[in-house]
């Protein structure tokens, strides 16, 4: 279960990507979280794993408030959110067991990741996890090497591999043309509640939310305007969440905000 | 006759780069001004230079034929440059790693990046003869003190440009591996380390490449190597050894230089 509570985040240049965005997933649970460039989709997503740090607010996964973690409480709590991302974001010189079995990073000593001696019941479940997501005998293909829909299948994996009890989704099919999208997000879905676990995905591709989640959040200027079902996403809802159509400020903004996560990404 | 005769050509000049005439003038007249005295006060003198050139061409004719009768002290002393280059190498690209790490403003904390980058300054600061002097002075005559010298060189060398390495590396990648709960060592290892392999490796042979060179001039401080039986052999006027020294140390710059082209053509 993910508790949000009036979550804030203020950049420290004073650009105000979310303004008290509530939310409670409750169990299993698709839900898509859709809203113009800029919106704070990303913001709002990497605040659940303090990849970005919250300025206000509370989340909680399972009973445990994540915004008071110190940097060992918090890697242990990451350890179990799976994320997976636009760009991939594969290690690309490593092999794809390599990139999957970096799922479990958290979990070995610094001599076993130096070595890649991962234990065996990982180096299993990695082969397992591989022929799930329709990648068997690629284990020794560079990431690199692959296609945009095989790389997302190793992200996928490596996300699984942590065991995740939450699976956080940052745009995960708009590197990738529609067809292998489709496909890709039918298996983060169709995972997702095998696994028994919420999964939270930004995605801008308003047909493709409507088409898979099973609960949309509207985001827009940092505040959430719309929390449904794909049903009740009408025309009112779309203008609501997207509001007068002036797309080249929400571009602009865009830029901002990616910057801002990078920015504030590479940090600590 | 379409265009009035009343009309000017208008004339163009490029404008000057020193925009204030005054200011122009003066520093002009400051350059040559410096460049005469320095050639007065250096006393460069036209006729001392015509005595000298006979005395050069009488020097280089006695070098002929070389004489490599004491080839025990030449390999000698080219066997102990080459130990000092390797070892020196050896040590100094590893502890270049942490030094690289610590000077990368996206991964080390600000109090470590200016310690470490306040030490590539300094170390690359002073040419490798004047460190070589220094350690002379401190731990006596020998190749004690020419391993320190190439030691610190290779910190300073390897650990600035791979900092700059790291510096330039695709954030994504990181952040993947923070969002798996890996520890600082784990996030280095697989988010940093597979991103700079080959730039390492092109580093590590180049820096082998110029401690041979340099393994064979700190002799003439002291520290060791061939070089003090080239200052040696100029000293006692045994210019054909001393060309017999040349074209050895010639040989191995040149063997070393191939060498090292060879494999940084082949670590892309």
């Amino acid at each position: 279960m993910l508790e949000i509570d009036n979550l804030t985040k203020t950049y420290a240049d004073g650009l105000q990507a979310l303004r008290g965005c509530s939310l409670t997933v409750p169990g299993a649970e698709v839900v898509a979280v859709i809203g113009p460039s800029g919106a704070g989709k990303s913001t709002f997503i990497r605040c659940i794993n303090r990849l970005v740090t919250p300025t206000g607010g509370s989340i909680r996964l399972d009973g445990t408030e994540l915004t008071a973690l110190g940097e060992r409480g918090l890697r242990g709590v990451r350890r179990h959110i799976g994320m997976i991302f636009q760009e991939y974001n594969l290690i690309e010189r490593l092999t794809v067991m390599e990139n999957v079995l970096a799922g479990r990073l958290g979990a070995v000593s610094f001599m076993q990741a130096l070595l890649r001696r991962f234990p065996q019941a990982d180096v299993d479940r990695a082969f397992e996890l591989l022929a799930r997501v329709g990648l068997e005998g690629y284990e020794n293909s560079r990431a690199d090497a692959l296609s945009g829909g095989q790389r997302q299948r190793v992200g996928i994996a490596r996300a699984l591999m942590q065991e995740p009890r939450l699976l956080l989704v940052d745009e995960p099919t708009s590197s990738l043309d529609p067809k292998v999208a489709r496909s890709i997000l039918a298996l983060i879905c169709e995972l997702a509640s095998e696994l028994g676990i919420p999964a939270l995905i930004n995605i801008h591709d308003v047909g493709l939310a409507l088409r898979f989640a099973r609960r949309v959040i509207g985001l827009s200027a940092g505040e959430i305007v719309f929390d449904g079902a794909p049903a009740e996403v009408d025309e009112a809802a779309l203008s609501r969440i997207y509001g007068a159509d002036d797309w080249r400020d929400a571009f602009r903004q865009e830029g901002e905000e990616d910057r801002h996560v990078a920015g504030e990404g590479m940090a600590s | 006759m379409s265009a009035p005769a009343t009309v000017s050509p208008r004339r163009w000049r490029r404008p000057p780069v020193i925009a204030t005439p005054w200011l122009r003038w003066v520093a002009v007249a400051g350059v040559i001004a410096y460049l005469a005295f320095a050639v007065v006060d250096l006393e460069f003198d036209y006729a001392r230079f015509v005595r000298g050139v006979p005395r050069g061409v009488d020097m280089v004719v006695s070098m002929f034929p070389p004489d490599f009768s004491r080839w025990d002290l030449l390999l000698g002393g080219l066997l102990e440059s080459l130990q000092m280059a390797f070892f020196a190498t050896a040590i100094g690209v590893v502890v270049s790693i942490p030094i690289a790490v610590g000077a990368a403003a996206n991964v080390a904390p600000k109090w470590l990046y200016a310690v470490c980058r306040g030490y590539i300054g300094v170390s690359r600061t002073f040419p490798e003869v004047l460190i070589a002097i220094f350690f002379v002075k401190a731990f006596g005559f020998g190749a004690f003190a020419g391993v320190l010298t190439l030691v610190i060189a290779s910190t300073g060398f390897v650990g600035k440009l791979l900092a700059e390495e790291i510096e330039a590396i695709d954030p994504g990648q990181v952040e993947a591996m923070r969002a798996t709960g890996a520890g600082p060592l784990g996030v280095l290892l697989f988010g940093v380390a597979p991103q700079v392999m080959p730039r390492y490796i092109g580093l590590v042979i180049y820096r082998l490449d110029i401690n041979l060179r340099e393994s064979t001039i700190l002799g003439i401080v002291g520290a060791g190597g061939i070089g003090a039986v080239l200052y040696n052999s100029f000293a006692r006027y045994e210019y054909d050894f001393s060309l017999a020294i040349l074209l050895a140390i010639i040989a191995v710059v040149l063997v070393a230089e191939w060498f090292s082209g060879f494999v940084r053509a082949r670590t892309k």
